[in-house]
């Protein structure tokens, strides 16, 4: 039967990998539905509601998703590693809790009458939905960072024997929970939540676009599209390049807290300077794919890169390397890797950004059909990115669960059968590929359908402002 | 920071305090949540469409904000009792997730109705629906069943009459809540079935003290004790007033004639664990509180945020307060 620790940790990988896309689009969306709501409200112009409401659709479904995907989380600390639980609990419980009443509850409540209320609350108390149900998702983040940033620069806390267990006390809460390691996650990833949305809006514009300008489709309510593509270009263009150069920063603080880490993403093995940063590196043998620098043929890489970018600018820099440290070192080609792909794909959302942002100085942005590929093609990417990202994170750490102070196999519940740990593991593998899939399907269902028709909205114009072009009843988008 | 870990805030009996109130939200969560299961399983009784989707309406804004009660309650067991925690979730394991496959359920099911609105589509997103919301307090009342029984397997005989206890419990405070949010002969239709389930519940809850003093020795006691007693004259007198409600058309009195029996409910659980807490691992809930400094930092925490969340409950209930149309949405 299969080991009750990998079933346990290829569980929690596997759930997590899936909940944090929900999450993303949650946090990524919020700050654009604050905007529609707002200029819905102070302007009243039937664009700023249809946004509002399509983006909405897709909102609710994330959230709903989330929800059911989250609890799942919560709970499988305590049912796969209880051994972690109740030696960490001290530290580890008290964010959970306070995510829950601080965050969760704020944005689980008034997203009911987000979603359902528009008819029934004031413009008022609307508005305060809208950023009650968007400061709740990212204080959720907050709390949810916190508590993982104290597992990889774990501070203000002491260790004690009791019951022949090793268990951890706190002793400076804001040591603890004010660690610099947070306010680097917390940038990174909201970042990278906006980011990722507004890749996936301006992917799915550029398609509409496309096929209307490009291909002269009659599409319904281009001028949705268009604005649609509009703001997430701004968006883009402000959090794409952010995102790449806070990253920066970001890297050098885990060479700073967690060499074991850094020497994982850079594949170093022994202590050296002047390290290279390779940007592909070629395995001589199958065998040594696990190992992305172990007697490489062709690498290609910037020489004294990896130090220069560690130290913020000396190409001589000391790298430790994975054989300094006692503990086993964590899956290297993966953590690798990982770190290249996301990497590469942060420049690549720079370029597109600049790409876009020049064709639209031009005037040329809805004629660019390559740009719309372009765009239409990565309009998922990133919340791939945010995955990889995860996967540095969380893989690069091993084997701690908590960094040099619990391993992760040693978090594992005591009493957990291989029996019963395979259960559950075949179970979320299909129900979360049967999850995904829905929520793949309902989405595009979503998009299909479009905007919500002119006729159909609350704020009508007095004057007209757009051309009555898009006033043929029954498209070609409903049902099917 | 040294005052705040030297002894318990205001010298207030903390563990005792947590103790309750992690029961609290325990209570909290099978009221609101329960009346949402509740209406889950009356939508198998109804066939018709428009009957349905005023069903889901009816819970549509409500049901995420109850479900997060849950996820406050684990949270507040894990940081005021962590051990406790982990060894509950972890000895009920494959119940854990079971209750977790039946909130997914329940949890997509109306969102994915919507979607849709072709025959099959429907037919099979109302039954998971009835499902999720059938197996979830089922489940639940089980776990809770081998929380006091100390049995650390997933399927027992206490677990089993719980559970049939808690799922009829949601049914009485489903229907209460669904006939304050309908009009016309869906509300008239939702009677019998509250009736029939509070004397189903009372049936069930003596059947369950009686299996727990049968197959517990140890509890056999504290079954029979005073307080417990009271409870259960009190659930009684509860029961009779929610039919009477019924009768008169008082649906809110009824309603919150529910909110009691499910209160009374947690507070004999409670009751019989007292000053146990995890029975089946020989802990207490003077042994298993966290210790100084976190204990008074969530207690501050959860001073300060818990009457906020009781704000958002009630802008949210507020909000929707009346009979519910079917047609709103987005």
């Amino acid at each position: 039967m299969i080991d009750p620790v990998i079933a346990s940790r290829l569980q929690f990988a596997l759930t997590t990998i899936v909940h944090i896309v929900f999450p993303v689009m949650s946090m990524g969306l919020a700050p654009f539905l604050i905007y529609f709501t707002w200029k819905e409200i102070r302007t009243g112009e039937p664009i700023y509601e249809q946004l509002r409401r399509f983006w909405t659709k897709i909102f609710a479904v994330s959230f709903v998703v989330g929800t059911v995907t989250g609890i799942v989380l919560e709970f499988e600390f305590g049912t796969n590693f209880a051994a972690f639980s109740t030696a960490a609990g001290e530290l580890f419980g008290g964010p959970l809790a306070v995510e829950g009443m601080m965050a969760f509850m704020l944005e689980a409540t008034f997203l009911g009458v987000f979603v359902f209320g528009r008819e029934r609350v004031s413009d008022a108390l609307y508005m305060v939905s809208a950023l009650a149900v968007g400061v709740g998702t990212w204080l959720s983040a907050v709390w949810i960072l916190i508590a993982n940033s104290w597992m990889q620069t774990p501070r203000g806390y002491e260790l004690a024997q009791e019951g022949g267990q090793t268990v951890v006390h706190l002793v400076d809460p804001l040591a603890a929970y004010l660690n610099p390691r947070f306010g680097f996650m917390y940038v990174h990833m909201q970042n990278a939540a906006v980011e990722s949305v507004a890749l996936f809006m301006a992917g799915v514009a550029a398609y509409y676009v496309f096929r209307h300008h490009v291909w002269g489709y009659q599409i319904q309510h281009i001028d949705f599209w268009e604005t649609t593509l509009k703001i997430a270009l701004v968006a883009l263009l402000i959090t794409a390049p952010l995102q790449v150069l806070h990253g920066d920063l970001y890297a050098r603080h885990v060479y700073e807290t967690q060499p074991q880490k850094f020497a994982a993403m850079e594949a170093v093995w022994e202590t050296e300077s002047y390290v290279p940063e390779y940007l592909i590196a070629v395995p001589t043998d199958l065998a040594d794919l696990t190992d992305p620098r172990a007697k490489e043929l062709f690498g290609i890489g910037i020489p004294g890169g990896a130090s220069w970018l560690a130290s913020g600018g000396d190409p001589t820099a000391e790298i430790t390397g994975l054989e300094e440290f006692d503990s086993e070192p964590p899956p290297v080609a993966i953590v690798f890797w990982a770190f290249r792909a996301m990497v590469g794909m942060g420049f690549w959302f720079i370029l597109l950004a600049f790409w876009g942002g020049y064709r639209w100085l031009t005037g040329d942005l809805f004629e660019d059909d390559l740009l719309h590929k372009a765009l239409m093609a990565s309009s998922l990417l990133g919340i791939v990115a945010v995955e990889l990202g995860w996967v540095v994170t969380e893989v690069g750490r091993q084997p701690w669960v908590i960094q040099g102070i619990m391993k992760t196999s040693e978090g594992v519940s005591p009493g957990l059968t291989g029996t019963e740990a395979a259960i559950t593991l075949a179970g979320f593998v299909l129900t979360y590929a049967a999850l995904l899939g829905l929520y793949s399907y309902v989405v595009a269902r979503i998009i299909r359908a479009g905007p919500p028709g002119r006729d159909d909205l609350r704020s009508l114009p007095e004057v007209p402002s757009v051309p009555d072009r898009d006033h043929t009843p029954a498209g070609a988008s409903d049902d099917d | 920071m040294t005052d705040l870990a030297g002894g318990p805030l205001f010298g207030l009996p903390l563990p005792e305090l947590w103790f309750g109130l992690v029961f609290a939200m325990l209570g909290t969560f099978l009221f609101l949540d329960g009346f949402d299961f509740g209406a889950g399983a009356l939508f198998a009784t109804r066939e018709d469409q428009g009957e349905r989707e005023t069903i889901l309406a009816a819970i549509g804004p409500f049901w995420d904000g109850n479900e997060v009660w849950l996820v406050v309650f684990g949270g507040a067991l894990f940081a005021a009792f962590p051990a406790v925690y982990a060894g509950l979730f972890s000895r009920h394991y494959l119940l854990m997730f079971g209750i977790l496959g039946a909130l997914i359920l329940r949890g997509l099911a109306p969102e994915m109705y919507e979607q849709r609105h072709d025959e099959r589509w429907q037919r099979w997103w109302g039954r998971s629906f009835v499902a999720g919301s059938v197996l979830a307090p089922l489940l639940l009342g089980a776990f809770v069943g081998n929380w006091v029984a100390g049995r650390p397997g997933s399927l027992t005989l206490v677990g089993a009459v719980v559970g049939l206890a808690v799922l009829a419990l949601t049914v009485v405070s489903g229907a209460a809540f669904l006939r304050v949010k309908t009009r016309g002969p869906l509300r008239d239709e939702l009677r019998p079935y509250g009736e029939r389930a509070v004397v189903a519940y009372l049936v069930a809850v003596v059947a369950a003290l009686g299996t727990l003093a049968a197959t517990t020795p140890a509890l056999a006691g504290a079954v029979l004790s005073g307080p417990v007693a009271a409870l259960i004259v009190l659930s009684v007198v509860l029961a009779a007033g929610y039919a009477l409600a019924l009768r008169r058309g008082w649906d809110l009195l009824a309603l919150a004639a529910s909110a009691g029996l499910t209160y009374g409910l947690v507070a004999v659980v409670a009751l019989l664990l007292y000053p146990a807490i995890d029975p089946a691992a020989g802990a207490t809930v003077r042994g298993a509180i966290v210790s100084t400094l976190p204990l008074n930092l969530m207690s501050i925490g959860a001073a300060l945020l818990l009457p906020l969340v009781v704000s958002y409950f009630v802008v949210l209930y507020s909000a929707f307060s009346g009979p519910a149309e079917p047609t709103e949405a987005y």
